[in-house]
């Protein structure tokens, strides 16, 4: 297996069956920079899915199949080990903690205090948001908290993103917003991108493949 | 045409609710302060005291043994807090979520049903140098044919007491725990945490805990108030030559010279000030505690290794649950135990002649515990529900405030208090009768019993209300046949929570009753010293299985009063 081949996110012949029933089976390749959007009604299965691939499958679920995340088979490791971002529907931001403590939070740790403040604070200078460093996350407006989260996810370098349904809980206003600055930091970081969505236009957007289960 | 189908309501005062609640919860406070301070400072006229000094406070400090005890309060309080408090998170980060955590979740409830003294009987008999481990390991490990001379219960530095005090905080401080995950989204946390690599108990420790411990506050600060002052267990388990502070004050508070009244009111004033030390040194603790945390969390370590951690947690979890259900083992065996040489494991002969024997003693204790707690359990459900009711029609928001005064009678030293209003009945001539005790009971069981009708209260769906009021039906009516019937389960569950709690008072029924109300707590208390743990065992049994029949009956009440209706059923 060359390099390039192993590269991204695959679903080798994954089903889930919630007790005898089977909610679906995927087999799928997510290259590095590319989103595949899965859609479906909710109860479908669809956060199951991200559950899978995150490893917090709940105990009641079963399945077959294999996910590898370039190259390395996953599907057994704890979901500590596995280098998977999860994007939610809330930006759950710490209440408790502000929002520069936020991304020291995610940030891995390597590097003195200094060093991982500095990084910090790049990231949210490179998207124009370095005033928001102090700030208590609680007085965030709603587009400004998901996309903090987003950076927090990023800073943790994850190696796959998993976005379960990120955009639904914003206005339509900020959504194309929000959602072509989380497309554009997966392109650029060439992540392999899983999207769960109900919202058509959400698939247009990511471009990729879509998968109706 | 039709004019009649909406009936004038016939205006229930239940706006009276919050107003006596309060008062409830608060004039008895006020009145024992006064009569604990005003002796204190010198003020007793009925034995001659007419002005203000500062002696008796002073004069108290040289009673022998006093800053030893003080210092005992303070030690017992604070470290039953903190290591209950270590247990319960360390157990929730260890294990949130996993099958682990709904096994020992099962145990939890029936654990706080049972009475302080029961707990503290059972553990005594468990750990005792004659207790049954010790019978367990003799002589085959230990090599003992006779218990040896060692001071394991009532130990000098109150170890037994401490282990005592926390096998009953713990399942209390892990059901607030329970009931605090619920007010936050600790799922999505902990998903959060995981899935950027950090280990399930540091990433709970640091995302889940700082705004748990924000809701556990009260009730955490309410174990430092009760674990600085207990004196049943204290009797029972803790040191003795000199004893904490708070038994060292009964013993005062009962001496028959009367100016020892002056010196004991003084003593619980530096009861209530080692508390108010007490949490003021937690305060500290806090802000130490929780500024490293912040630091820590900061720092990107992913703890993620922590299999050793969770393994050790749950173990120390599971041996505590193990050490309670023993400690109800040993208390029956013994209710039944005939001849019973040291190192054999089991009675030679099992026998219910001292049942039978003592069956006419327990039938007063007994019927006076349960009218008792029937009467103070049913005014703080009638208090409670009202309450609730007034708060939803006049659309009112209960405040933080307000659920401090709920708490009140639990963050301040019971013996401080009562003490004082034990003054005052006296004064009155009211001392040893029923009712002052039942209000006594009240002042504790209100807040459990508002605490856990409130929420299922509050969740009631509306949209039921709202049918009824459309075909009709007035508030009042639709109160008693819609609301109260459909909140069955909770109500019941609440009452059975407010009669264990009631039954489980010792110091309520002693003090207010003048020990001429006998209860099978007060009654098992008395017993300690004694040491016949026949009989011991009898009493606590009595004692331990009352609380235990009301959750079952709360249990299956619904399901027998409305057979065939699947809403009742599960």
């Amino acid at each position: 297996m060359t390099e390039s081949r192993s590269k991204g996110l695959v679903l080798n012949n994954v089903a889930i069956r919630d007790h005898e029933r089977e909610l679906f089976c995927i087999d799928a390749t997510v290259r590095p920079g590319e989103v595949l959007t899965v859609m479906g009604p909710s109860g479908s299965g669809k956060s199951t899915l991200l559950n899978l691939v995150s490893g917090f499958l709940p105990p009641a679920f079963s399945y077959t199949g294999r996910v590898l995340l370039d190259g390395v088979d996953i599907t057994q490791a704890p979901p500590e080990e596995r280098h998977v971002g999860l994007m939610f529907q809330d930006p759950l931001l710490f209440p408790h903690m502000s929002v520069e403590d936020n991304l020291l939070f995610a940030l891995p740790k390597d590097g003195g205090k200094d060093e991982r403040c500095q990084k910090v604070r790049a990231a949210l200078a490179a998207v124009n948001m370095e005033e928001l460093g102090a700030r208590d996350p609680m007085t965030l407006s709603g587009g400004q908290q998901s996309r903090i989260s987003l950076i927090r996810l990023l800073l943790s370098e994850p190696k796959a993103l998993l976005l379960d349904e990120p955009f639904s809980a914003l206005d339509s206003g900020l959504k194309g917003k929000v959602r072509d600055f989380v497309f554009s930091q997966a392109q650029q970081r060439q992540l392999p991108t899983i999207l769960v969505t109900h919202d058509e236009a959400d698939a247009q957007r990511a471009g990729g493949n879509i998968i109706t289960i | 045409m039709g004019t009649n189908t909406i009936r004038k309501s016939w205006g229930l005062p239940f706006w009276l609710a919050p107003v006596s609640m309060i008062a409830v919860l608060t004039l008895p406070l006020l009145a024992g302060f006064a009569g604990v301070l005003l002796p204190a400072f010198g003020y007793f006229p009925s034995l001659g005291g007419i002005s203000f000094t500062f002696e008796y406070l002073f004069a108290v400090t040289e009673k022998p043994g006093f800053w030893h005890s003080l210092h005992l309060s303070l030690w017992i309080g604070l470290a039953t807090t903190f290591l209950s408090l270590v247990l319960v998170a360390g157990f929730f980060a260890a294990n949130w979520g996993s099958p682990t955590f709904l096994r020992i979740q099962r145990f939890i409830s029936p654990l706080m049903s049972v009475p302080h003294a029961a707990v503290a009987f059972g553990l005594a008999f468990l750990i005792a140098p004659s207790g049954w481990i010790m019978r367990l390991c003799s002589p085959w490990a230990t090599g003992f044919d006779r218990p040896p001379d060692w001071l394991i219960v009532n130990d000098p530095m109150g170890y037994a007491l401490l282990l005592g005090l926390i096998l009953k905080e713990v399942p209390f401080l892990f059901l607030v725990g329970l009931s605090a995950s619920s007010q936050i989204n600790v799922d999505e946390r902990l998903k959060l945490a995981r899935s950027i690599g950090y280990g399930r108990m540091w990433g709970w420790m640091i995302t889940v805990f700082p705004s748990l411990y924000k809701l556990m506050r009260l009730p955490v600060i309410a174990v430092i108030a009760y674990s600085t002052s207990v004196v049943d267990m204290a009797i029972i388990l803790g040191p003795n030559f000199p004893a904490m502070l708070p038994v060292q004050l009964l013993r005062w508070m009962n001496d028959p010279e009367l100016e020892m009244r002056f010196i004991a009111a003084a003593g619980a004033v530096w009861q209530l000030g080692a508390t108010l030390f007490a949490v003021l040194i937690w305060w500290l603790g806090e802000k130490i505690i929780g500024c490293a945390f912040r630091r820590a969390a900061i720092h990107g370590n992913r703890l993620a290794k922590d299999g050793w951690m969770r393994g050790g947690v749950s173990g120390l979890m599971l041996i505590l649950v193990t050490i309670s259900v023993l400690s109800f083992v040993i208390l029956f065996l013994w209710s039944i135990a005939g001849f019973w040489r040291f190192p054999n494991t089991l009675p030679d002969q099992f026998s219910l002649m001292r049942w039978m024997a003592n069956a006419g003693m327990l039938i007063d204790p007994t019927a006076n515990a349960l009218l008792i707690a029937v009467l103070s359990t049913g005014i703080a459900l009638v208090m409670s529900l009202g309450c609730l009711e007034n708060e939803y029609r006049h659309n009112i928001e209960f405040t933080p405030g307000a659920l401090r005064v709920l708490y009140l009678p639990l963050l301040v030293p019971q013996i401080a208090f009562l003490f004082g209003i034990s003054t005052l009945l006296v004064r009155f001539g009211w001392d040893g009768q029923l009712a002052p005790v039942v209000f006594a009971h009240l002042l504790f069981v209100l807040p459990y019993v508002f605490l856990s009708v409130a929420a299922p209260f509050r969740q009631f769906d509306l949209r039921y209300l709202r049918v009824a009021a459309a075909l009709g039906v007035n508030q009042n009516k639709a109160f008693f046949t819609v609301r109260l019937p459909l909140l069955l389960k909770p109500i019941l569950l609440a009452t059975a929570l407010g009669m264990a709690v009631s039954i489980a008072q010792y110091l309520p029924t002693l003090m207010i009753g003048a020990g001429r109300v006998e209860t099978i707590t007060t009654e098992a208390v008395a017993l300690a010293a004694g040491g016949d743990r026949r009989l011991i065992g009898i009493y606590a049994m009595v004692q331990a299985l009352l609380p235990a029949i009301g959750f079952v009956a709360a249990a299956f009440a619904p399901k027998f009063l409305y057979p065939n209706k699947r809403y009742f059923a599960s």
